[in-house]
């Protein structure tokens, strides 16, 4: 299969084009969407529904669940002891209910963060259009499909119409040669990327992983990667579907089934970029020279391998930039020329969207065996999804981390951004699995450092920021 | 959404690069209802100490720029989370446009639904146009949507670009929902085509 006029393309023109209803003379192309995701910060789209008397037009291809306002620390609605967050919730279940749209609510062992629930349940599938009123849309490309974040407005659009007008984004290549050192994982390899290309270096365009180190990624690992595109400043973000993609989803509760399965399969195998398809943009990185990175800054790409120390801003010529480095540092209260390994910490999160999926936990819980969560630091883990947490406990990572000394929470979003109420304190440095180290992210005053799980467990264990591989050589 | 042709203002200098939504709005304002001014959640936790009173040094704390109706800002701005909030957040506050070399993919399609004029110019542009403010605090630029130009009062302009169909919106202060809908047959026939319907 080739694009239009029989010219090679990309896979990302292949779907653009498969899901192209009409074009518009300013460029704009109204592209079908096929499935939609909600989840409790939706609300506003359903009002605007309402202001327009209109009714969400394909309920059945709308999926739902809570993540960011639910309590982590019971299943209870009484537990949230906010009416507003409450009310986000009930928003949702309303707004669900009175459309007949499936939601997995509060309680429900499928209820989790809507980008670890969409993959696990099969409704994120290869070549398939998905939005949600979520950056971290992009998540769901690992499964080769053009997925992205929109706002409140082109929900309700997509709710209305389950279409989208939207300027193609161009084309850009992001190469993986070689494969991922024993120990370094997707976080590390997105970070380095960011570092590499900066938080703008994928505006504007669809960003396709490619190369034999993304090919020998597990699924869970490509939803980690494609899931910080948008910190890269790509809203889409995905992977050539090939049977590591095929055998997560067989079997999956919304996956097709039977002799629907084996067409799909048939039809995904060929979403492949043409070899001579053109890029507008290529970026290679070498997996093979990677080690655990961390941020020591104040927006993603302020990532440095964990044997790094904290930069100087003083050595950069530009004003602004300088500037700029140096505001972060007094934010993160670091000095320069500090050793990133050994900085000590107050809060361990392990979670979110990026790192809260089985894989997740079991590298983190590896480190903690048989260790004890360090004095005077408090580590959470908290599940992506209710089955995430199931699986856990049934494999008895709960029991590591809970003798180790973590707290053992329900699913949700939870200190990724603090929306519910779980929050790092002021002045509070936490070193965080999650996808944003903005300021004020976590909660007002807080110092994020980003990293991978093993990294965040041995941060919780050693109470400081350590590179990984020590204590995996057990020196 | 208001409609905007022409907008005459102070300008808020703004020169970060990569200043994300989480900074524009913290996330704990997303629970608020769209009711609410979010106008009183813009820069929150840069514009009023931890007890809800305004920072003095902050600039939109200080005349000529509480009164701005026009951020001029650094690339990438409005990067990060998807939170439409953002632009309600500087729209209700009073903001009409963001003159910027870039802006966040998401963060540029919101602007385009709410009457958030996206006035992309290049970076030795918006660079002068942060100096010119800096010597003179009150100059006031105006934004001409129909001829899509940028004004000083010295004279000079500069040519911005803007999607005919995305202006065409924000002249008229609608967004494109109502064309869409009237674009029903087409998306049924999609379905039909492909078998959903």
């Amino acid at each position: 299969m080739t694009g239009p006029n029989g010219l090679p393309a990309t896979i990302f023109d292949k779907i653009w084009m498969n899901h192209l209803i009409e074009s518009r003379e300013d460029g704009q192309d109204l592209i079908y969407i096929d499935r939609h995701y909600i989840h409790d910060v939706t609300a506003p789209a359903f009002e605007l529904l309402r202001q327009r008397s209109l009714a969400p037009r394909s309920p059945h291809l709308i999926f739902g669940t809570p993540d960011h306002y639910v309590p982590t620390h019971s299943r209870e609605m009484t537990a949230i002891n906010h009416p507003e967050r409450r009310a986000m919730i009930d928003a949702l279940m309303s707004d669900a209910a009175s459309a007949g749209i499936t939601v997995f609510p509060l309680g429900d062992r499928r209820q989790g963060i809507v980008h670890v629930v969409g993959p696990e349940q099969g409704l994120s599938l290869p070549g398939a259009t998905i939005v949600c009123a979520d950056s971290h849309t992009s998540t769901h490309g690992a499964l080769g499909a053009l997925a992205f974040g929109i706002g409140a407005t082109e929900v309700g659009h997509v709710l209305a119409t389950q279409s989208l007008w939207q300027k193609k984004p161009l084309n850009m290549r992001i190469r993986v040669e070689g494969q991922l050192p024993e120990g370094i994982t997707a976080k590390d390899l997105i970070l380095a990327v960011i570092a590499q290309i900066g938080v703008a270096g994928a505006r504007g365009h669809a960003v396709e992983y490619a190369g034999p180190g993304i090919e020998a990624l597990s699924m869970e690992s490509r939803l980690t990667l494609c899931n910080m595109t948008i910190e890269a400043g790509g809203r889409v973000g995905f992977i050539a579907p090939d049977d590591t993609t095929f055998d997560y989803l067989a079997g999956r509760p919304y996956a097709p089934k039977g002799a629907e399965w084996d067409a799909a399969v048939a039809a995904w195998r060929e979403l492949r970029s043409d070899p001579d398809a053109v890029f507008d943009r290529e970026v290679t990185i070498d997996a093979n020279v990677l080690a655990p990175m961390v941020t020591w800054g104040t927006t993603p790409e302020d990532a440095l391998p964990i044997t790094g120390v904290v930069p100087d801003p003083s050595t950069l010529a530009d004003p602004e930039q300088r500037a700029a480095m140096a505001k972060s540092l007094a934010y993160m209260g670091l000095e320069p020329g500090t050793r990133l390994d050994g900085i000590a910490v107050d809060r361990v999160f392990i979670g979110s969207c990026t790192n809260g999926r089985i894989e997740d936990l079991r590298l983190a819980a590896h480190i903690v065996a048989g260790r004890q969560v360090a004095s005077g630091v408090s580590a959470w883990v908290v599940p992506g999804s209710g089955l995430v947490k199931a699986q856990a406990e049934a494999e008895g990572l709960d029991r590591i981390f809970l003798k180790a000394g973590f707290e053992w929470r329900h699913p949700g979003c939870s200190m990724c951004l603090a929306t519910n109420g779980d929050a790092v304190a002021p002045g509070e440095r936490c070193a965080s699995t999650s996808n944003r180290n903005f300021v004020g992210r976590q909660g007002p005053g807080a110092r994020t450092h980003l990293m991978n799980p093993a990294m965040a467990a041995a941060a919780a264990v050693t109470g400081r920021l350590t590179d990984v591989r020590r204590l995996v050589e057990g020196h | 959404m208001q409609p905007l042709r022409t907008l005459t203002s102070v300008a808020l200098p703004w020169p970060a690069v990569n200043c994300d939504t989480d900074q524009i709005i913290p996330a704990r304002y997303l629970q608020k209802p769209r009711a609410d001014n979010f106008g009183h959640y813009l820069f929150a936790d840069l514009r009023f100490n931890g007890n809800g009173n305004e920072i003095d040094t902050f600039l939109l704390n200080r005349p000529p720029f509480r009164h701005a109706r026009i951020i001029v800002t650094g690339r990438n701005f409005g990067c990060g989370s998807s939170r439409e909030h953002a632009v309600w957040a500087l729209y209700d506050y009073g903001f009409r446009a963001v003159v910027a070399p870039s802006l966040g993919d998401i963060f540029a399609n919101n602007c385009l639904k709410n009457g958030l004029v996206p006035v992309l110019l290049p970076e030795p542009v918006v660079h002068d146009l942060l100096d010119r403010i800096a010597r003179d605090p009150d100059l006031e630029l105006g934004i001409d949507l129909l001829a899509e130009r940028i004004r000083l009062p010295d004279g000079t302009e500069h040519a911005f670009p803007i999607d005919p169909f995305a202006k065409e919106c924000l002249v008229n202060g609608v967004d494109e929902l109502g064309y869409t809908l009237s674009r029903a047959d087409a998306i049924t026939a999609f379905e039909q085509r492909h078998g959903m319907a």
